[in-house]
C-alpha cells in the first residue's frame, strides 16, 4: 500500500484501463452471438412452421376451394368471353401456371371439366360445397342417412370433410392416455423423489426415464398386438382397436414425460420442508403428500400439461391401435381415429392442392393452435400458482 | 400404537408450578454415532435436566447438532448412520424397538438453523402439526394457533394476516413463526439447531427472549456458535470438540471458571 501511495502517478494511469475496447475477446464474442442466432432460429422455425402450415389452407378459410361434385360448367365456345381470372378459378389453376399455360392446354382442361360434370352423381348433395365451415362443424343429413350426422368421408362421391368425428377421437384418446398415465407418474415420482431409498432410486429412475427412449412405433406395435388382446379379453367389447386401446397405449409414452419432469419438480423441494413436517411427527408419506407435493404443484402441473401435449400431437402409436374409424362417438370402446393419425394416412394420398389436401393442412394448423393455447394457458395457471406459493399473490 | 411411557411430572399441565425444574429428564449414556466408518459422536455420557436451557457449543464439525437430532431421531433419515449406545427420556429407551418415532417427535419438536415454514398460508403452519394429530375441530384449532403465535411473541404482528402466505414474513418472524408451529403441538422439549444465526441482532434478541419465556413450560437445548448467546440464555452448557463432550457445567461455571484448559481457550475465543 505504501509503496502505491509514494507512485501516484503510474497508479492513476492504471484506471485508464477501465475504457471500453481494451481488453477484447473474439472467440467468446463470436460464440456468444452464434449462441443468441441458434436461439433466435428456434423462435423463428417454430413461426415459420405454423405460418407454412396454414398458409395451405388459407384458400380454404378464404372460401377460395369448391369441392362440389357437381360444378356449373362453362362451355368450350364460352372460353373467349369469360374473364382470365374467372377461367383461372374455374380451372383450379395459380396465376403462374395460368399464364404459363397456352390455349390448347386451356381448353384441353377444360373439356376434361365437361366430362367430369358428365359422370357426376345424380344426388341432391352433389351441389354442395363441402368445405364450407357449417359442413366442417355441424352434422348435415346427407342423401342415404336418417338424421344430421358428423361424416368424416375424404374420399366418395360426395367428400364429406367433417372433422368433429377427428376432434372427439383426438379427445377421447388423450383423456384416456392421461386418467391412466397422470396418476402412475406421479405415484411413482413421489415415491421416487421422496420415499424410496437412493439404491433403488439410482435403478428405477433411470428405467422409468429408459421408457421414453423406446419408439412410439414399437410402443404402438405392443398396443397393437398385446395390449389390444389383453383388454379385450378382461373387459370383452366389441371392437378389438378402439380409443381405449389407443388411450392406454398413449399412456405409456406419457408416463416417463410426466415421471421425469413431475420427479424433477418433487425433488427440487427443500429438503428442510420434509424435515420441518417429520419433527412434527408427521409420517413420510405425510410429508410428501401434505408438503412436498403443495410446494411442487407449479411443476406437477407444467409435467401434466406436457403430458397432455405428447398426447395429443402422438402419431404413431393412434394409428396403429386405435381402430381409425372415424365414427362419431363418446363411447370409448369404439374403433376411433385422431387428428393425427388422419393426417399421416391420408396426406400421402392426397392431390395436392385439392380441397382434401387443404382440409389436412386446416386440422394440422388446428392442432397447432390447440396446443400452443394450451400452453399458454398453463404456464399463465403455473405462474399464478407459484406467486401463490411464494405469498406475492 | 406403542407409547413411550414418561414420568407423570411431564404429562401434568404445562402451566403448573414448576416444582420438577431441574429433574433429570433425558439420559445419555456412551452414545456413539458412525456415518459409515467415520465415528461422528465418541461415547458421549449427558444428562439434560427438566425446563433448563441447555446449550452445545463448539467448532463447526464437533457433533454438536448431530447429537441434537439423535434426540428426536432425525439422525434415522440419513443413510448409512449406526448408532450405539442409548439415549433415554424419562426412563425409556427412545431407540427401543418399541419406540413410536411420530410420537416421539411430537413430544420433541425441534427449530432449524434455517427457518423453514411451509409455502402455506401462516396458519396453516400452526395449524399443521396440530391437525397432523388429530386436531380438526375448527374452533379450537383458531384458538390452538392464537395460543401458539402468542406463545411465539408473534401474534401481534400476524393477527390481521393469519391467511397470507408465510414466506411473505420477515427472516425474524418466520423463524418465531416455525417456533409457534413447534411449540403448537405442546411438545416436552424443544431442540433448536441454532435458531438465531441467520437473523439480524434485533431479531436474535427476540428470539432469545422468547426461548427464556419458553424455559418456563419447556426443556429446551440449543446448539449455537454464539457464545455470547449462550451464555446470556443457558442455564446448563457442554461443550464438544471432535466428536467428544469436553465439559459440561452449569453455564457460569464454563464461562466464568471452566475446569479443562481446552473449554477455556474456546470460550475465550483462542480457538476454534
Amino acid at each position: 500500500m505504501s509503496q502505491n501511495n509514494n507512485q501516484t502517478k503510474p497508479d492513476r494511469q492504471v484506471w485508464t484501463g477501465i475504457k471500453r475496447g481494451q481488453s477484447w475477446h473474439p472467440v467468446e464474442w463470436v460464440a456468444e452471438k452464434l449462441i443468441f442466432l441458434v436461439s433466435l432460429t428456434a423462435i423463428v422455425m417454430v413461426f415459420l412452421i405454423f405460418a407454412f402450415v396454414t398458409r395451405e389452407a388459407v384458400p380454404l378459410l378464404l372460401g377460395q376451394i369448391n369441392s362440389a361434385a357437381t360444378q356449373t360448367v362453362i362451355p368450350l365456345a364460352d372460353m373467349d368471353k369469360t374473364p382470365p381470372e374467372v377461367l383461372q378459378a374455374y380451372l383450379e389453376l395459380t396465376p403462374e401456371q395460368f399464364a404459363s399455360m397456352d390455349r390448347d392446354t386451356k381448353l384441353l382442361l377444360m373439356q376434361t371439366k365437361l366430362d367430369a360434370a358428365k359422370e357426376a352423381p345424380d344426388d341432391k348433395d352433389a351441389r354442395i360445397n363441402t368445405t364450407e365451415w357449417r359442413y366442417l362443424f355441424l352434422p348435415y343429413k346427407w342423401t342415404g342417412y336418417e338424421q344430421p350426422s358428423f361424416i368424416w368421408q375424404p374420399v366418395s362421391t360426395i367428400k364429406k370433410y367433417n372433422i368433429v368425428p377427428l376432434i372427439v377421437g383426438s379427445i377421447k384418446a388423450t383423456v384416456v392416455a392421461l386418467l391412466f398415465a397422470v396418476p402412475l407418474a406421479l405415484a411413482a415420482a413421489i415415491y421416487v423423489s421422496q420415499l424410496a431409498r437412493p439404491k433403488f432410486k439410482e435403478v428405477i429412475k433411470p428405467a422409468i426415464e429408459l421408457l421414453s427412449g423406446v419408439p412410439s412405433v414399437v410402443v404402438g406395435f405392443f398396443a397393437l398386438i398385446v395390449i389390444a388382446t389383453v383388454l379385450q379379453k378382461t373387459f370383452g367389447y366389441e371392437s378389438r382397436l378402439n380409443a381405449f386401446v389407443a388411450g392406454i397405449g398413449l399412456g405409456f409414452a406419457i408416463i416417463p414425460v410426466v415421471f421425469s419432469i413431475a420427479e424433477d419438480a418433487l425433488t427440487s423441494v427443500p429438503r428442510s420442508f420434509t424435515q420441518a413436517a417429520l419433527a412434527l411427527g408427521a409420517s413420510r408419506w405425510q410429508a410428501a403428500w401434505q408438503v412436498v407435493l403443495p410446494a411442487a404443484i407449479p411443476g406437477v402441473f407444467a409435467a401434466i400439461v406436457l403430458g397432455f401435449g405428447r398426447a395429443m400431437g402422438e402419431t404413431m402409436i393412434v394409428l396403429l391401435a386405435s381402430g381409425n374409424a372415424s365414427i362419431m362417438s363418446w363411447n370409448l370402446f369404439d374403433s376411433a381415429r385422431t387428428i393425427t393419425a388422419t393426417i399421416a394416412a391420408e396426406m400421402g394420398e392426397v392431390v395436392a392442392g385439392g380441397d382434401h389436401y387443404r382440409i389436412l393442412f386446416l386440422i394440422g394448423s388446428l392442432l397447432f393452435v390447440v396446443t400452443f393455447l394450451s400452453n399458454m394457458a398453463a404456464q399463465m395457471v403455473m405462474e399464478r400458482l407459484k406467486k401463490r406459493l411464494e405469498g406475492k399473490a | 400404537m406403542p407409547e413411550i411411557s414418561l414420568p407423570t411430572t411431564m404429562l401434568t399441565d404445562v402451566n403448573a408450578a414448576p416444582a420438577a425444574r431441574g429433574v433429570p429428564l433425558i439420559t445419555i449414556e456412551n452414545l456413539a454415532l458412525y456415518y459409515g466408518a467415520t465415528k461422528a459422536l465418541k461415547n458421549i455420557s449427558l444428562t439434560l435436566r427438566e425446563r433448563v436451557v441447555t446449550a452445545f457449543i463448539g467448532p463447526s464439525g464437533c457433533g454438536k447438532s448431530t447429537l441434537l437430532r439423535c434426540l428426536n431421531r432425525m439422525n434415522d433419515l440419513i443413510d448409512n448412520v449406526r448408532i450405539e449406545g442409548s439415549v433415554k427420556i424419562g426412563g425409556h429407551d427412545i431407540y427401543g424397538a418399541d419406540v413410536d418415532v411420530i410420537e416421539l417427535r411430537k413430544r420433541v419438536g425441534m427449530v432449524f438453523q434455517k427457518s423453514n415454514p411451509f409455502p402455506k398460508s401462516i396458519f396453516e403452519n400452526v395449524a399443521y402439526g396440530l391437525r397432523l394429530h388429530g386436531m380438526r375441530d375448527k374452533s379450537s384449532l383458531e384458538s390452538s394457533v392464537e395460543e401458539s403465535l402468542r406463545g411465539a411473541a408473534l401474534w401481534d404482528e400476524v393477527k390481521d394476516r393469519l391467511h397470507a402466505s408465510a414466506l411473505g414474513l420477515s427472516g425474524g418472524q418466520q423463524q418465531r413463526l416455525c417456533i409457534a408451529r413447534a411449540i403448537a403441538i405442546k411438545p416436552e422439549i424443544i431442540l433448536m439447531d441454532e435458531p438465531a444465526s441467520a437473523l439480524d441482532p434485533i431479531a436474535t434478541a427476540r428470539v432469545e427472549e422468547l426461548i427464556l419465556e419458553l424455559k418456563e413450560n419447556f426443556t429446551i437445548v440449543i446448539v449455537t456458535h454464539n457464545m455470547q448467546q449462550a451464555a446470556r440464555i443457558s442455564d446448563q452448557t457442554a461443550f464438544f470438540y471432535l466428536g467428544e463432550l469436553v465439559e459440561y457445567d452449569a453455564t457460569t461455571k464454563i464461562f466464568t471458571n471452566p475446569a479443562r484448559k481446552q473449554t477455556e481457550d474456546y470460550v475465550t475465543g483462542r480457538f476454534g
